[in-house]
C-alpha cells in the first residue's frame, strides 16, 4: 500500500453482481449521494464521509482475490454515487486497468461535467441512470434537475463511450406512457448506446428509511405487473432502442 | 478394424479401452434426440405408478416374503412391449425387496411401519443366521454405544447396508460374464502363500463369493432371456450389460450410497461404432439411455421413518461421473455426455441418477454452456472439480455418493458418516459431559470456569476432546467394517474390483461452519457462557462483532481450514481395519437438521435444536458479502486433509444470476470456473425461487418433479421432510436488488 493511494468512503461490496454491466462483476458501492430519489432502496448510502475510509490500493488487493471469478466480466463502481469521490474513483480505474479488469460506473451522471469528464474517459463503459427527463419533475423525483445526467449522455456520445442505460418504472411516477414515449424518442439519438434496462420499481429498501430522517412518500405505491413491465418495454423496442 | 466385441481376452484394464478409442465431442446440444413414443408412453405409465407410490404414502408395494439376492426374484417389467433396456429388482416396478443381512431388526421396524410383519419363516431364518448388525453390537464398547447414542459419532452403517462401494459395471460388457469368472478362477488360484494367515484365508473366501455372485448374475439376466456369458456387441447390449450388473448389485445390498461409476463415455464408444455403421440413429440410442435412466430412477429401498428423517427424499445416490479430462490432455466428454444430462430434458428433471459433471477449465466451451443451461432449468446437477481429482486418483475415478472420489475397480471405501465437532467443542466446555444429557461421554476434564470464555484455554480442551474423539471414531469404523466384511459382504460389487484395490476409512465432520463462528466469536467478541443448575454451559451472551466464515476474511477462514488439517491429522494416527487410509468428508447430506437438533446451544449464537449449516457450507445469512465470497472461503478448505470431498450448496433465484439466457449460462459458467480455479472441490447448483418452494410446500401435487440439490445429491422437494423443507428455504439464496 503506497502512502499517497486515495482514501474513498465506501458503503459495501458485492462479490456477485451479474446484472450490473456484462459478465460476472465485483461491485464496489461507494458512500455518498447527493440525490434524494423518492424511491431510493439505498438510502443508507447518501450520508458522506461515514465509516473509515480505505485507499484504493486496498480496495484493489480485495478485488484481486477474486480475478478468477470477474475475468470475463469486471469491476463496476456503484453506490451512493461514485463520482462524488472523484480522486479515489479514478486511481482505483487506473489501477484495475494495469490488472486488465473490465471497468463500469454505474452513475446517476449528477455532477457537472467538468468534476467528472475524465473518470468517464477513464472508465470503460457507463451504466447511466436516468431518472427522469423532465427538469421539474426531476427535482420532485430526485431534489435535483436532470441537467447534469443529460449533459453526461451527450459527452459520451462525444467520446464514444459504450453506455446501458437504467431506467426505474414507478406506476404513476416514472411509468406514465407519454413519459417513456418521450424518453425512448430522446435516446433513440444516442448510438452509444447499447443497452437500455427498465428496471422494476420495489420495496425491497423500503425498511432502510426508518432512521435516515425523511419519510418514504411511497409506501402505497405497487410494483409494476408484468403485463405493466411488458407494455414500457415494448415502447423502447418501437423507438428501436435495444431493451432488455 | 474392431470385432464385434471390443475386447474379451488380455488382463482386465477399463481405462485403457477408454482412452484408446474414446471421440471426444467438441460441439453443442444440437445432435440430440427428442423421446421416441415408446419412451413417451413408457414414461407416463411409470409416472401413473409414481404418483401412486406418493399417494400410498412413500411406499408402493413392499415383498417381504422372499430375502432379496441377486437372482431370487423372477423377471419384472413395467411394460414389456415398450422397455428397450429390461431389468428390476424385484417382480413388479416400485415393489421393494427385504434386505436383511445388514440387520434383521431394520428389515422388521421397517415392515411395521408400513403396516407389515416380517413373515415367519424369514424370521425362522434369522433365529439362525447373525446379521452386521448384531455382530456389531456384540463388538461395540460401552464407550461406543455411548457417544453413538448422545449423538457425537452419528450417521454411522452399522444397521443396514455401508454402501459408497463403485463395482466397475462396464467390466460386464467390455469382457463378459464368463472372462471376469475364468479371471476370478485365477486369481484364487495364484493366492495360496506360504502363510495360510487370516488376510489371505478372508481374501480366498471372498474371491469364492464374488466367482459365485457372477454365476447368479448370469442366472439373474437369463431370467429375463438374456446370456451375459460373452461381452456385449453394440449399443444396446452394452447398456443392458452394465445395468444388470448393476442390477444384481441394488438386488444383492441396500448399501446407503448405491453409485454407479463413470459409465457414459464408456458407452459412447459403442454408441459412436453404431453411429458410423448405421447398426443405430441417434434416436435409437437416445432411447436406450433415456430408458436405462429410467430404471435408475426407480430403484428402491425398504428404510425406516427414522432413516428417512436423516437422509430425506428416499435417496439411493446412484451417482454418475459425467466428463472430465483424460492424462493425455484431450477431453473425455462426449456425445454421451450429452445424452445422460439430455434425459433431464426428455423425462423431466429427477433426482436420480445423481448426475455429477467432473468440471474441468479445459471441457469444451460447448459442454459447460449446455450443463449450465441444464442446471438452470433442472437444479438436477452437481460439480466437482476434475483438475484436483485427477491428480490424485487419475482419469478414471468416480464419485461415489455425494463427494468421494475413487478409482473405479480398483479403490473402495470404508464409509464412516460423520463426527459432531460442535457437540465436541460443547464437550471441551463441559468437561465431557452432554450439555443436553447431562451424561459424561468424553473425556473428564476440568470444565471451564469463569465468565468469560477465553480462546487459548477452549482451544487447548477442544483438542483434547478431539483427540479421544478421533481413536474413538476409527475404533467404531473398524468394528463396523469388520463386521460388515463377515455378514453382508458385497460380493458383486467387489467381483467388479481387482483383487488388490486400496481401502480408505472415510471419516467425516459435521458442524464445521458451526465451529469456526464459535472459535472466532471466542477470539475476537467477547463470548460468555451461562450455566443452568447442573453446572453445565448451555448459552451465551456474545458481546461485541466478530468475522464469520463465508465472507472471504483470512481470519476466521483460517480457523476453519485448521480445524479440518488438525482433526484430519488426529484421525490419521489411529490404526483402521485392514490397513484402510483414513480420510475425511465434509459433508452432511440432509443431517444437518437432525444433528443440530442433537446440539445444545453453541457460542456463535446458534441456539439448542436450530440446524447446522449442510456440508462446509457457511451458516445461513452470515455471508454478507455475496456468494463469491462464500465460494471464496469455502475454497480455501484444504483437499489434502478432506479427500473424501468437501460439499457446497449454493442456491440463487435465476434473476441474480443474469438477465438474459445467454447472460444466465456465461455468467454459471463464469462462476464454475473460479470456484474450481480457486481450488473449490465441490458445488450443488440450484436455480430457483423461494416462492416456487414456499408454493410447493403448500401445493405438492403441482410439483411432482421438483428437484433440488441439498448438500451433493438431488431429491424431491416434495419428499422432504417439513422440517428439511424450512431448513431449505431458510438457507442462504442468494438474491440482489
Amino acid at each position: 500500500m503506497t502512502s499517497e493511494s486515495s482514501m474513498g468512503y465506501i458503503h459495501s461490496y458485492e462479490t456477485f453482481g451479474a446484472v450490473d454491466g456484462p459478465g460476472i462483476r465485483f461491485i464496489v458501492f461507494m458512500q455518498g449521494c447527493r440525490l434524494r430519489c423518492r424511491y431510493c432502496h439505498n438510502p443508507d448510502t447518501w450520508e458522506f464521509k461515514k465509516g473509515s475510509p480505505v485507499s484504493a490500493a486496498e480496495v484493489l488487493s480485495r478485488i484481486l482475490e477474486y480475478r478468477s471469478y470477474i475475468k470475463r466480466g469486471g469491476v463496476t463502481i456503484s453506490g451512493g454515487e461514485p463520482l462524488e469521490q472523484h480522486d479515489f474513483v479514478l486511481e482505483l480505474l487506473r489501477l484495475l486497468h494495469e490488472y486488465g479488469l473490465h471497468t463500469a460506473i454505474d452513475t446517476a451522471g449528477s455532477l457537472p461535467l467538468g468534476k467528472t469528464h475524465d473518470i468517464i474517459e477513464t472508465a470503460d463503459m457507463l451504466l447511466l441512470d436516468i431518472k427522469e427527463l423532465d427538469a421539474r419533475d426531476a427535482i420532485a423525483l430526485t431534489g435535483m434537475s436532470s441537467r447534469n445526467t443529460l449533459d453526461t449522455l451527450d459527452y459520451t456520445r462525444d467520446i464514444g463511450k459504450p453506455v446501458w442505460i437504467r431506467h426505474v418504472l414507478v406506476p404513476n411516477v416514472t411509468m406514465i406512457s407519454e413519459k417513456l414515449e418521450r424518453l425512448a424518442d430522446y435516446l433513440r439519438r444516442y448510438p452509444n448506446i447499447e443497452r437500455v434496462d427498465l428496471l422494476p420499481f420495489h420495496k425491497m429498501g423500503e425498511y432502510k428509511w426508518e432512521g435516515c430522517g425523511t419519510p418514504y412518500t411511497l409506501k402505497n405505491t405497487k410494483a409494476p405487473s408484468a403485463d405493466e413491465l411488458e407494455r414500457a418495454k415494448q415502447i423502447f423496442k418501437k423507438a428501436g432502442l435495444p431493451v432488455k | 478394424m474392431l470385432s464385434n466385441a471390443f475386447e474379451g481376452s488380455g488382463e482386465i484394464n477399463v481405462r485403457r479401452f477408454i482412452v484408446k478409442n474414446v471421440t471426444p465431442y467438441e460441439g453443442d446440444e444440437s445432435f440430440l434426440a427428442p423421446p421416441t413414443e415408446r419412451t413417451k408412453r413408457l414414461w407416463d405409465e411409470l409416472s401413473a405408478l409414481l404418483r401412486e407410490e406418493r399417494e400410498r404414502g412413500g411406499v408402493y408395494d413392499i415383498d417381504e416374503n422372499t430375502i432379496s439376492t441377486i437372482s431370487a426374484h423372477g423377471a419384472g417389467y413395467i411394460d414389456r412391449d415398450l422397455e428397450q433396456i429390461v431389468g428390476l429388482q424385484t417382480d413388479a416396478p416400485l415393489k421393494r425387496a427385504i434386505m436383511p443381512f445388514g440387520g434383521i431388526r431394520m428389515v422388521r421396524s421397517s415392515l411395521e411401519a408400513y403396516g407389515r410383519r416380517l413373515p415367519a419363516d424369514v424370521e425362522k431364518v434369522f433365529k439362525y443366521r447373525k446379521t452386521h448388525n448384531e455382530g456389531v453390537f456384540d463388538a461395540y464398547t460401552d464407550e461406543m454405544k455411548k457417544a453413538r447414542h448422545a449423538g457425537i459419532i452419528t450417521g454411522l452403517p452399522d444397521a443396514y447396508g455401508r454402501g459408497r462401494i463403485i463395482g466397475d459395471y462396464r467390466r460386464l460388457p467390455l469382457y463378459g460374464a464368463d472372462r471376469l469368472i475364468e479371471l476370478k478362477e485365477k486369481a484364487k488360484a495364484n493366492l495360496i502363500l506360504d502363510l495360510m494367515d487370516s488376510p489371505t484365508i478372508r481374501l480366498r473366501e471372498e474371491i469364492s463369493e464374488q466367482i459365485r455372485a457372477l454365476k447368479e448374475l448370469k442366472e439373474m439376466a437369463l431370467a429375463y432371456g438374456i446370456d451375459i456369458s460373452k461381452p456385449a456387441t453394440d449399443t444396446k447390449e452394452a447398456v443392458q450389460w452394465l445395468y444388470f450388473g448393476y442390477l444384481g448389485s441394488v438386488k444383492e445390498q441396500n448399501g446407503a450410497a448405491m453409485s454407479l461409476g463413470r459409465t457414459s463415455t464408456f458407452l459412447d464408444i459403442y454408441a459412436e461404432r453404431d453411429l458410423k455403421s448405421g447398426k443405430y440413429t441417434e434416436s435409437e440410442i437416445q432411447e436406450f439411455i433415456d430408458h436405462f435412466v429410467m430404471k435408475l430412477r426407480i430403484v428402491r429401498f425398504l428404510r425406516t421413518p427414522a432413516y428417512d428423517e436423516l437422509f430425506s427424499g428416499d435417496p439411493t445416490w446412484i451417482t454418475e461421473s459425467i466428463g472430465g479430462m483424460a492424462q493425455d490432455g484431450r477431453t473425455l466428454v462426449t456425445k454421451m455426455s450429452f445424452r445422460f444430462l439430455h434425459t433431464l430434458t426428455n423425462l423431466g428433471p429427477a433426482p436420480e441418477p445423481n448426475m455429477t459433471i467432473l468440471w474441468s477449465q479445459r471441457l469444451p466451451e460447448g459442454f459447460k454452456r449446455y450443463a449450465a443451461r441444464m442446471s438452470e432449468a433442472t437444479s438436477s446437477i452437481q460439480y466437482e472439480n476434475d483438475d484436483l481429482m485427477r491428480e490424485k486418483f487419475g482419469d478414471d475415478y468416480g464419485i461415489a455418493c455425494c463427494v468421494s472420489a475413487m478409482r473405479i475397480g480398483k479403490q473402495m471405501q470404508f464409509f464412516g458418516a460423520r463426527a459432531n465437532l460442535a457437540k465436541a467443542l460443547l464437550y471441551a466446555l463441559n468437561g465431557g459431559r452432554d450439555e443436553k444429557s447431562g451424561e459424561q461421554i468424553g473425556p473428564e476434564l476440568a470444565p471451564i470456569t469463569g465468565d468469560t470464555l477465553d480462546y487459548d484455554e477452549v482451544m487447548r480442551k477442544f483438542d483434547q476432546v478431539q483427540e479421544w474423539l478421533s481413536k474413538l471414531y476409527i475404533s467404531t469404523l473398524n468394528v463396523i467394517h469388520y463386521m460388515h466384511d463377515k455378514y453382508c459382504y458385497e460380493k458383486l460389487e467387489m467381483a467388479l474390483h481387482d483383487e488388490q484395490i486400496l481401502r480408505t476409512s472415510a471419516c467425516g465432520m459435521a458442524g464445521l461452519s458451526v465451529v469456526t463462528d464459535s472459535l472466532s466469536a471466542i477470539r475476537y467478541a467477547k463470548v460468555h457462557p451461562i450455566r443452568d443448575e447442573r453446572g453445565l454451559i448451555v448459552n451465551f451472551n456474545i458481546e461485541g462483532d466478530f468475522p464469520k466464515f463465508g465472507n472471504n476474511d483470512d481470519r476466521v477462514d483460517d480457523i476453519a481450514a485448521d480445524l479440518v488439517r488438525n482433526f484430519m491429522s488426529k484421525l490419521s494416527r489411529h490404526r483402521t481395519y485392514r490397513d484402510s487410509k483414513p480420510t475425511m468428508s465434509i459433508l452432511t447430506i440432509t443431517s444437518n437438521v437432525v444433528y443440530g437438533k442433537k446440539t445444545g446451544s453453541t457460542p456463535d449464537g446458534r441456539k439448542l435444536g436450530e440446524p447446522f449449516a449442510p456440508g462446509a457450507n457457511p451458516m445461513h445469512g452470515r455471508d454478507a458479502n455475496g456468494c463469491v465470497a462464500s465460494m471464496r472461503s469455502v475454497s480455501k478448505l484444504p483437499y489434502d486433509s478432506a479427500e473424501d470431498g468437501i460439499s457446497y450448496t449454493f442456491s440463487i433465484v435465476p434473476s441474480a444470476l443474469g438477465n438474459t439466457e445467454s447472460e444466465r449460462d456465461e455468467n454459471l459458467v463464469s462462476l464454475l470456473d473460479g470456484y474450481f480455479a480457486d481450488g473449490g472441490h465441490h458445488i450443488n447448483v440450484n436455480v430457483m425461487s423461494r416462492e416456487v418452494l414456499m408454493d410447493a410446500m403448500e401445493h405438492p401435487e403441482k410439483y411432482p418433479q421438483l428437484t433440488i440439490r441439498v448438500s451433493g445429491y438431488a431429491v424431491n422437494f416434495i419428499k422432504l421432510t417439513r422440517e428439511q423443507q424450512l431448513d431449505v428455504i431458510h438457507r442462504t439464496f442468494f438474491d440482489r436488488f
